[in-house]
């Protein structure tokens, strides 16, 4: 299933992602899950949270510049191979990933996929493997 | 009589006979200042008197006059009649030391509002219409100045000064005001309140003619006004130093603001060389007043930048069109021999709807080069994808080199953090001189 990812770009400067982290915890959002692509200029933070609207609400309201992008987000159990499967799966049926990231807890991961075909990716997700969020 | 023109003899004047006019005016004024105790020393001591011009190119080698001699001469040093004369005087709030004050004899004031009255009736303001004024009044004269404008031309006139919105908007349905003067920002207020109580400024009002000026704008943004509220604005032009609004307007043409020529002489000097630039150059504003008699100011720096646009308006007037301002001299910065003006390069971000309203301009020296970077802020984020930021990073370069002709190094930044001083935000920042 698809779910919200909220991107933050951020300015390369100290102390700036320590900026995030601190407004999101004042608001008491936690981050479930995130990572930070980087050029010489600036960075993106792509991030989960419970709380979307309300995490967007608050990164906008402290001057962070933001946006909203559906991604897929997978279950998979954390033991070796089995992302490989999954992602064998896309390569055969012509889906290239863009980005992911995963974040793991005890016996499970969570998988954050963004697609080139969002709708295919998922389609071809749901066929093969139930576990998708 | 030509309806289109308030004085047609004046306003259509052939360029030789005007040129004759100020001329005469000209040796009038230097006369008049020469009775200031300023112009006295600086001008007296100098040898200078009204014989010295014979041509107007001969001004050029009379001194400049600035904002400091202003201040440096409160309240009355360039006062050139008996006290008894001057019947008002408007005063600059002056944040830092000395305010500057202008004063005015009855004469000063005649002519003041007659200008005002030129300008709105070449828009196709008549006395048939209801004029309301949302300037302040008191010290600041967009308030006095259009006020008596406006009387003079017989148009009925609503003074309704700054502020409270809703009342604003209840004098104009209830007295059917047809013309409004305000100040860009004010506008949009205006328009946002009317939606908010569902009133539509196109069926619900009169409106029909909007006098914009005051603050620096752009044209998208006027458009922007003309189409909300379904009327034609117009750029209006003043200062305090030159009496106030009246200097130049825009005709119907909306390219240009004539600036009358028949009360001051125009001259765009480079502000670093002080030397004249060809029309069509950008350059600082220098005024001379023709028809002031407490107060004459010969070769005033304005410190507004602006352009003589070339070539005569189709609207039959020969006063000349000086653009609509492009920013202060003092912020002007030359790199590689290039002078470049901030307005220049707010006007290419400002055509990204992806960025913000902020930036920074920083020039500082790298190796043997003078570096250009230009901070900007992003609006909001409006994609997810760093190769598309990138692209609009090297297109925003791209269109400033352009502009320019120098290649900046271009950065986006987050809202709110550019450097502000008292709440204004700082647009050029040269480290060159601290090394
Ligand atoms: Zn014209």
């Amino acid at each position: 299933m698809t779910i919200k990812q909220i991107t933050v770009f951020l300015e390369n400067k100290t102390g700036r992602l320590n900026d995030v982290a601190k407004v999101l915890g004042a608001n008491n959002i936690n981050m479930l899950a995130f990572c930070i692509a980087e050029t010489v200029d600036f960075g993106l933070m792509r991030l989960i949270v419970h709380e979307v609207d309300k995490a967007v609400d608050v990164l906008r309201d402290a001057g962070f510049a933001v946006i909203l992008t559906d991604v897929i987000a997978i279950h998979c159990d954390n033991r070796p191979g089995a992302l490989s499967k999954i992602l064998e799966s896309l390569a055969e049926n012509d889906i290239f990933i863009e980005y992911m990231y995963a974040f793991a807890q005890s016996e499970r991961a969570d998988v954050i996929i963004n697609p080139n075909d969002l709708e295919k990716c998922v389609r071809i997700l749901e066929e093969k493997h139930s576990d998708i969020l | 009589m030509d309806e289109r023109y308030f004085q047609p003899e004046i306003e259509t004047m052939g360029r030789h006979d005007l040129e004759a006019l100020q001329l005469r005016r000209l040796k009038e004024s230097i006369g008049a200042a020469l009775r200031s105790p300023f112009y006295r020393t600086r001008y007296g001591g100098a040898g200078i008197t009204p014989d010295s011009i014979r041509t107007l190119d001969d001004l050029r080698r009379l001194p400049f006059t600035t904002k400091d001699d202003l201040r440096g001469n409160y309240p009355f040093g360039l006062v050139a009649v008996p006290m008894d004369r001057v019947v008002r005087l408007h005063s600059s709030s002056g944040t830092t030391g000395n305010p500057t004050v202008i004063c005015h004899s009855r004469h000063d004031l005649d002519c003041w509002a007659n200008r005002v009255a030129r300008c709105l009736y070449m828009v196709g303001v008549r006395d048939t219409d209801v004029f309301q004024n949302t300037s302040g009044y008191g010290m600041f004269t967009g308030g006095l100045g259009f006020q008596y404008g406006a009387e003079r031309l017989g148009a009925l006139t609503v003074p309704a000064a700054a502020g409270n919105t809703v009342r604003q908007i209840k004098f104009i349905r209830d007295f059917g005001t047809t013309v409004i003067h305000a100040i860009p920002s004010y506008v949009f207020r205006l328009y946002e309140v009317m939606r908010e109580s569902g009133i539509s400024p196109q069926t619900d009002t009169r409106l029909r003619t909007l006098v914009i000026g005051a603050e620096p704008h752009t044209e998208a943004q006027r458009r922007k006004i003309e189409e909300s509220l379904g009327v034609k604005a117009y750029n209006s032009f003043g200062m305090s130093e030159m009496s106030g609004p009246g200097v130049a307007f825009e005709c119907p043409e909306q390219d240009g603001l004539h600036i009358w020529e028949d009360s001051y002489i125009v001259e765009i000097i480079d502000p670093q060389t002080l030397e004249p630039v060809p029309d069509g150059g950008i350059g600082e504003l220098v005024l001379t007043t023709l028809d002031r008699e407490a107060m004459p100011l010969i070769r005033y720096r304005t410190r507004d930048l602006t352009r003589i646009l070339p070539g005569e308006c189709p609207c039959g007037r020969t006063h000349r069109r000086i653009d609509r301002i492009k920013g202060r001299s003092d912020d002007m910065f030359i790199v590689k021999g290039v002078n470049i003006f901030p307005m220049q390069i707010e006007k290419i971000l400002m055509q990204f709807r992806e960025l913000g309203t902020d930036y920074l301009i920083t020039v500082d020296t790298v190796g043997n080069n003078d570096e250009v970077m230009v901070e900007v802020e992003l609006g909001d984020l409006f994609t997810d994808d760093y190769s598309q930021l990138q692209r609009l990073t090297r297109e925003i370069t791209r269109q400033l080199k352009d502009e320019i002709l120098v290649t900046p190094k271009v950065k986006l930044v987050d809202r709110g953090t550019l450097p502000k001083t008292d709440g204004k935000a700082i647009r050029v920042k040269d480290l060159r001189n601290n090394r």
